[in-house]
């Protein structure tokens, strides 16, 4: 790709181009999102009510947090297939937790079996190199083993006792009308664009992600910070896995399967690019949105199956990767 | 340069580990089965390993192309779940037909996904993880979400039966590894299959039709999704588009990986492959065999994953 400068003229244009294309490649998600959310509200009466709304954004709460997890991790170049097995695992951990040892055990069991899980992952890739995809790839089916054997193959379910009521209202509960894990998502979030945007370490993953090499001839400790952005990852998924015991009272096994490509593909959606060195938790907060708003509005349009909603999504996760692709190379020009 | 059939670059033990490993690894699995596991070397049990590692080794040569290119396809078990669900829909017209629509149906697939990386520049990650999304929904879609029997007995008897005691769908597997062995070992698309994925760039100057390659590469990969699907589908009798193929894309990566096929691209080791789809079956079901559960057996499955790829040490490829 050439970047020789051009002439005086031709430039403004070129920067004024970059500047809508960088734009639509920020905004795309929410641009979407806003659109899809009038039709929907002009097409069905039962879509923008507070009650369809609320459950929506409840819903998506789970996914919205590990999305935030990943969005550090493929910033920095790298990918977490584990999630959706650390996720499903924590869950039952958190019920099991529960039952044994009361509000803490629901908390510091899961958590920490999720972070020794991230730190196996940030070891491996960032101590001894090797490939985030394979080794978090062995993290999925490690985890999800780990599950099956923890259940008796799936046959044996932990139930919340009904006397944790702190810990259920943290899943079921709401303040002023809002579920207490969508709540709990936008403090994470705010959190997690504080950290990317105003601290070091969120410099140092953009700088990892845009190229390594330079970053350690600066002498930026990648290793370290990749460790560290592992096992905010595997936390992040075992703390949505807590919140999800929470909200349905038991550790359920068969939960998780193929998140980890939900969360991949809010991230796509939300305009972080893949290769790592850009992307913005906003963004990835409106691709989780809008994965579940097409899904609703599916939902509602009715006549069609399940099946449908992975068509849409998979189509339309193939439109927002070629704009990307076609915006970023505009871009670059 | 490497070239596919190069000796080992270099002669230190770890290069050695890494090159034979998969094959000493084999060896020893071989050994401790002949001596825990009672009716191990039966042709029976033999026969029975060999069909239940078929879908995942045709699965892997495809995709031990692909990633020789630097690529990976995650949407082989997709593909294999469409085929699955157009299997049934043609055999009024013969079982001819129904299979070539199916050849037909991965090799438009992989023309998709081969489409946005080679000309759209799309990481093959991404563009493989929409099909794998989308082309799951649309064989639940195709089958209308019921499961078929699959009555036609020209695909049964390719499905179960044999020929000289060896089942025609284990042939099939021998015949298309050592097709795609020659291909990457004795044919000009092999070399520059392997050039691609080495240095993308410097194949670029020195003339390669690089977009062109890794078409065809992602293209032979949804065929062999394809072929793969027709197999399983036919050993079961049964279109099963919600389950089949489940996860085969990460059990093929895991053979070719550890079969000593770098995800960084620029070598493929067919033969590795071969040895690693048998490796991941034998592991399973020597554990399975000796009462190790089905979870540990998943875990231990894990843990040598990461032990493999621990000893190849791929340099910086973060994906």
């Amino acid at each position: 790709m050439t970047t020789a400068p051009a002439t005086a003229a031709p430039a403004e244009a070129n920067r004024r181009g970059q500047q809508v294309a960088q734009l639509v490649q920020r905004h795309g998600a929410l641009i979407v999102l806003a659109v899809l959310l009038a039709v929907g509200g002009l097409a069905f009466d039962t879509f923008l009510t507070a009650y369809n709304l609320g459950n929506l954004a409840v819903q998506a709460s789970f996914l919205a947090v590990i999305a935030l997890g990943m969005t550090m991790v493929i910033i920095t170049g790298g990918i977490d297939l584990s999630v959706g097995s650390v996720y499903a695992l924590s869950g039952v951990l958190a019920a099991y937790g529960a039952r044994e040892w009361g509000l803490l055990g629901a908390f510091a069991l899961p958590l920490a079996v999720s972070a020794a899980i991230g730190l196996a992952h940030g070891l491996l890739v960032g101590k001894a190199k090797m490939a985030a995809f394979i080794v978090t790839l062995g993290g999925l089916l490690f985890a999800r083993g780990l599950l099956q054997f923890l259940t008796a193959e799936g046959s044996q379910t932990y139930l919340v006792p009904q006397t944790e009521t702190a810990f259920l209202e943290l899943g079921q509960g709401r303040i002023l009308g809002l579920g207490i894990p969508v709540l709990i998502v936008l403090v994470l979030y705010l959190l997690g664009g504080l950290v990317l945007q105003r601290t070091r370490f969120g410099m140092r993953l953009f700088a990892i992600g845009g190229s390594e090499d330079a970053s350690s001839l600066m002498g930026l400790p990648v290793a370290r910070t990749k460790v560290s952005v592992y096992v905010i990852s595997a936390v992040l998924a075992g703390l949505a896995g807590i919140l999800s015991a929470a909200q349905l009272g038991s550790g359920v096994t068969v939960i998780g399967v193929g998140l980890e490509l939900d969360a991949i593909a809010a991230v796509v959606i939300g305009g972080t690019l893949l290769v790592g060195g850009a992307g913005s938790v906003g963004g990835t907060l409106a691709g989780v949105a809008l994965l579940f708003v097409i899904r609703d509005v599916i939902n509602q349009v009715g006549g069609f199956d399940s099946s449908m909603q992975l068509v849409v999504s998979g189509g339309f996760l193939v439109v927002v990767v070629v704009l990307q692709t076609l915006l970023s190379r505009a871009k670059r020009r | 340069m490497t070239t596919a059939t190069a000796a080992p670059a270099r002669s230190s033990t770890i290069g050695l580990v890494r090159d034979y490993g998969v094959y000493f690894a084999l060896g020893l699995l071989f050994l401790v089965n002949l001596v825990l596991t009672d009716n191990f070397l039966t042709a029976d049990n033999l026969r029975t390993q060999a069909v239940q590692m078929v879908p995942t080794l045709i699965i892997a040569l495809g995709m031990a192309l692909v990633i020789g290119t630097k690529g990976v396809d995650l949407s082989v078990g997709s593909v294999m779940a469409i085929t699955s669900a157009l299997l049934p829909l043609y055999l009024g017209y013969g079982a001819g037909l129904s299979v070539g629509v199916c050849l037909l149906a991965g090799a438009a697939a992989g023309l998709v996904s081969g489409y946005l990386v080679a000309f759209v520049g799309v990481q093959p990650i991404v563009a493989t993880l929409a099909l794998l999304v989308g082309g799951r929904g649309l064989a639940l879609v195709i089958a209308g979400g019921q499961l078929k029997d699959i009555r036609n007995p020209e695909l049964r008897e390719l499905g179960s039966g044999s020929v000289l005691g060896v089942p025609y769908t284990v042939l099939i597997a021998a015949l298309l590894a050592v097709l795609v062995g020659l291909l990457v070992a004795r044919t000009t698309f092999g070399r520059q299959l392997v050039a691609v994925g080495g240095n993308p760039k410097a194949a670029a100057f020195a003339g390669l039709p690089v977009k062109r390659v890794l078409l065809t590469v992602y293209v032979i990969s949804g065929v062999l999704a394809a072929i793969a699907g027709v197999l399983a589908t036919s050993r079961l009798a049964a279109s099963d588009p919600s389950r089949l193929g489940e996860l085969i894309e990460l059990a093929a990566i895991t053979a070719v990986v550890v079969g000593g096929t770098p995800l960084t691209g620029g070598r493929v080791r067919i033969l590795g492959t071969v040895a690693g789809a048998a490796l991941m079956q034998l592991i399973t079901a020597t554990l399975i065999k000796n009462d190790v559960s089905a979870s540990l057996a998943q875990m231990a499955q894990a843990l040598i994953i990461a032990a493999a790829v621990l000893v190849q040490r791929e340099g910086n490829g973060s994906r």
